[in-house]
């Protein structure tokens, strides 16, 4: 037990005087949650918007009120022409406009029906979309609140039939996603690095003259990673609630359990890649890009699974962190507990428990 | 107990149906300091590990310190030290840390650890580095401190695999000194080396050929039966005779 101990406090000091493993370890979440949830967010804040109003009266300016309020939106200024309009698009100041034609108000307490338009910059066509949903999200609510008390309900008429939640937070489902694309990076990449080092370092060796048993080598090079990945994921989890408002809705302990599982298999995926690789470059280039390609494309948090040819659903099927972004999701965000997940908590922990095992074998068929 | 640090009789390797080390018998006393020669893929390395007990033999019958190579491997590994031609202390760890954490995996108590630790550094001369990261030594330096380190829990024998590997031959003699300190005190020293120099230095001495131990005497014997003025011919003229390539 006490070599135990003396081993664990050696790859403390290894952890904390190598500048690369502290990055890996701690500078990589923070990276990924704030370009996740920043950069790469589908949600568009304060985007240049017109309004070209040929009505000007009660109904156009309580839209425009609306439309001024939203944080999605920053109302340049009101143009008086079309012309005008086309103008700033050329110049590019604007990313979308909107047009009320005239007799807008007269139109929609008469006709009951009214029309607007919507025009967006369309060379980008994502963030296009995105911002007429939101334009269309807004003129649908005011619409709502004015048919709250009258019989024939009155109509608005926008070009754009999609709906859009407002509410909905793009960071959301980003969050889950990091966690397990972070945790399997950094456990697997360490593991494996930490051990092909004390190979490459030729300290490997002296250890396994030692006494020291090699079983306590790997279980003493996974106690301090697990640690340390279990605080990495609290500091996403923090990150995500104070800097992003993601909720946590669920149980912490069910959370906490889960992700240890998952570390649990990344910590063995590391232990598996050390025992076939030599050179800690190896060890890195197999655990960064063998981990993340897979993570990236096969968890679901980017690209949706349902889209893929069954091909790739099928494969998509044995990665753990496929399994591990679906409890984490339905967890965390829906706030459901484990017996909605316990299908899938069933697979990780079989996962965990082969992966563990293969790894354990293969360590000990390098010694033979 | 007898008198004998290894017995090694008929020791057979195979990988499939490559023999690396084929039917090697020596014994080795205790105290004696013995050089374990031969050319790179002679069979050296495959021969050491089976003594340290990091792989089991073919075929033959071998004890170190006593115990047998198939059986109490745990026993071996308590009583044997080991240094490898890489180095191997730990370069981001300072030279107390390395102490503490070798003498801990051998399972020294604190107070062994303490004792043992100063008169090390004491007979190294490296009070003031206590405390420097081992990455920040000199070679020479290092390498004393690992065969140092090597023999901090006083192995029966210690295994030293190309030791004095890239270091200058000053720095080698002080390094021999060191060996000559530890045979002193009754550690067997099992030492493979490039330097023939140094395998003047040894009490006895084997020279692998092909997996087998073509040669096993005295400096002094070995270079009169070769009828050679240095231990370099001794070696040229029997390794000149093998068949497989160096790798």
């Amino acid at each position: 037990m006490k070599q135990f101990l003396v081993f664990v406090r050696k790859e403390f000091y290894h952890v904390f005087r190598d500048k690369r493993t502290l990055l890996i370890l701690f500078g990589l979440p923070i990276a990924q949650v704030l370009l996740f949830g920043f950069a790469l967010t589908t949600e568009i804040k304060n985007a240049q918007i017109v309004v070209v109003d040929y009505s000007k009266d009660v109904a156009t300016q309580q839209i425009i009120t609306r439309i001024a309020a939203s944080p999605y939106f920053s109302l340049d200024r009101e143009v008086l022409s079309y012309a005008d309009m086309e103008r700033a698009f050329r110049r590019g100041k604007i990313k979308c406009a909107v047009v009320f034609p005239p007799h807008f108000n007269e139109d929609l307490l008469h006709g009951h029906k009214a029309q607007v338009q919507i025009i967006a910059d369309a060379s980008d066509p994502n963030t296009d979309r995105t911002l007429s949903n939101y334009l269309n999200a807004i003129i649908g609510e005011y619409q709502h609140d004015l048919n709250a008390n009258i019989p024939v309900p009155y109509q608005i008429k926008t070009e754009i039939t999609m709906l859009y939640n407002p509410e909905m937070n793009g960071s959301m489902n980003f969050i889950p996603g990091v966690i397990a694309l972070v945790l399997m990076i950094a456990c697997t990449t360490l593991t494996s690095v930490s051990i092909v080092r004390e190979k490459e370092m030729g300290t490997m060796e002296v250890l396994l003259v030692s006494p020291f048993r090699p079983l306590y080598v790997i279980l003493s090079k996974a106690v301090p990673y697990l640690a340390l990945s279990l605080m990495n994921f609290t500091i996403i989890l923090l990150l995500g609630v104070f800097l992003l408002d993601v909720p946590i809705r669920g149980n912490l302990v069910l959370l906490f359990a889960e992700s240890l599982f998952f570390i649990l298999s990344c910590l063995s995926f590391g232990l598996l890649i050390s025992s076939f690789t030599s050179s800690q470059q190896t060890a890195m280039m197999i655990s960064m890009m063998g981990m993340m390609l897979p993570t990236i494309l096969f968890t679901g948090f980017l690209f949706p699974i349902e889209n893929m040819p069954w091909p790739l659903q099928v494969i998509s099927n044995i990665v753990p962190a496929k399994w591990y972004y679906s409890i984490m999701k339905t967890v965390m965000l829906k706030g459901l507990g484990i017996t909605a997940v316990w299908k899938e908590s069933l697979v990780l922990v079989g996962m965990t428990c082969a992966l563990l095992a293969i790894s354990l074998k293969s360590f000990k068929i390098r010694l033979a | 107990m007898t008198d004998k640090a290894i017995v090694c009789k008929d020791l057979c390797k195979q990988f499939g149906d490559f023999t690396a080390v084929n039917r090697i018998s020596f014994d080795v006393n205790k105290g004696e300091i013995y050089g374990f020669l031969g050319a790179n893929g002679a069979g050296k390395t495959t021969a050491m590990r089976m003594l340290c007990g990091l792989s089991y033999p073919t075929s033959g019958e071998a004890t170190v310190a006593g115990y047998n190579v198939y059986r109490q491997q745990e026993a071996i590994k308590r009583n044997i030290g080991y240094m490898s031609q890489k180095f191997s202390l730990y370069e981001n760890l300072t030279v107390r840390e390395n102490i503490r954490f070798y003498g801990g995996v051998y399972g020294l108590s604190d107070s062994q650890l303490k004792e043992k630790g100063v008169e090390l550094i004491e007979r190294l001369g490296l009070g003031k580095e206590m405390n420097k990261l081992v990455g920040e030594l000199p070679l020479g330096w290092k390498q004393k401190l690992a065969f140092s380190v090597a023999i901090i829990h006083q192995p029966t024998i210690v295994f030293l695999d190309e030791p004095t590997g890239g270091v200058d031959p000053v720095t080698r003699r002080q390094f021999w000194d060191l060996i000559y300190h530890a045979a002193d005190q009754g550690i067997t020293i099992f030492v493979t080396t490039h330097y023939m120099d140094e395998a003047e230095y040894c009490h006895r001495l084997s020279i692998m050929v092909d997996g087998r131990i073509d040669a096993l005497d005295t400096p002094a014997e070995l270079k009169r039966k070769y009828s050679a003025r240095t231990m370099d011919e001794v070696f040229y003229a029997l390794a000149r005779g093998a068949k497989r390539s160096a790798d």
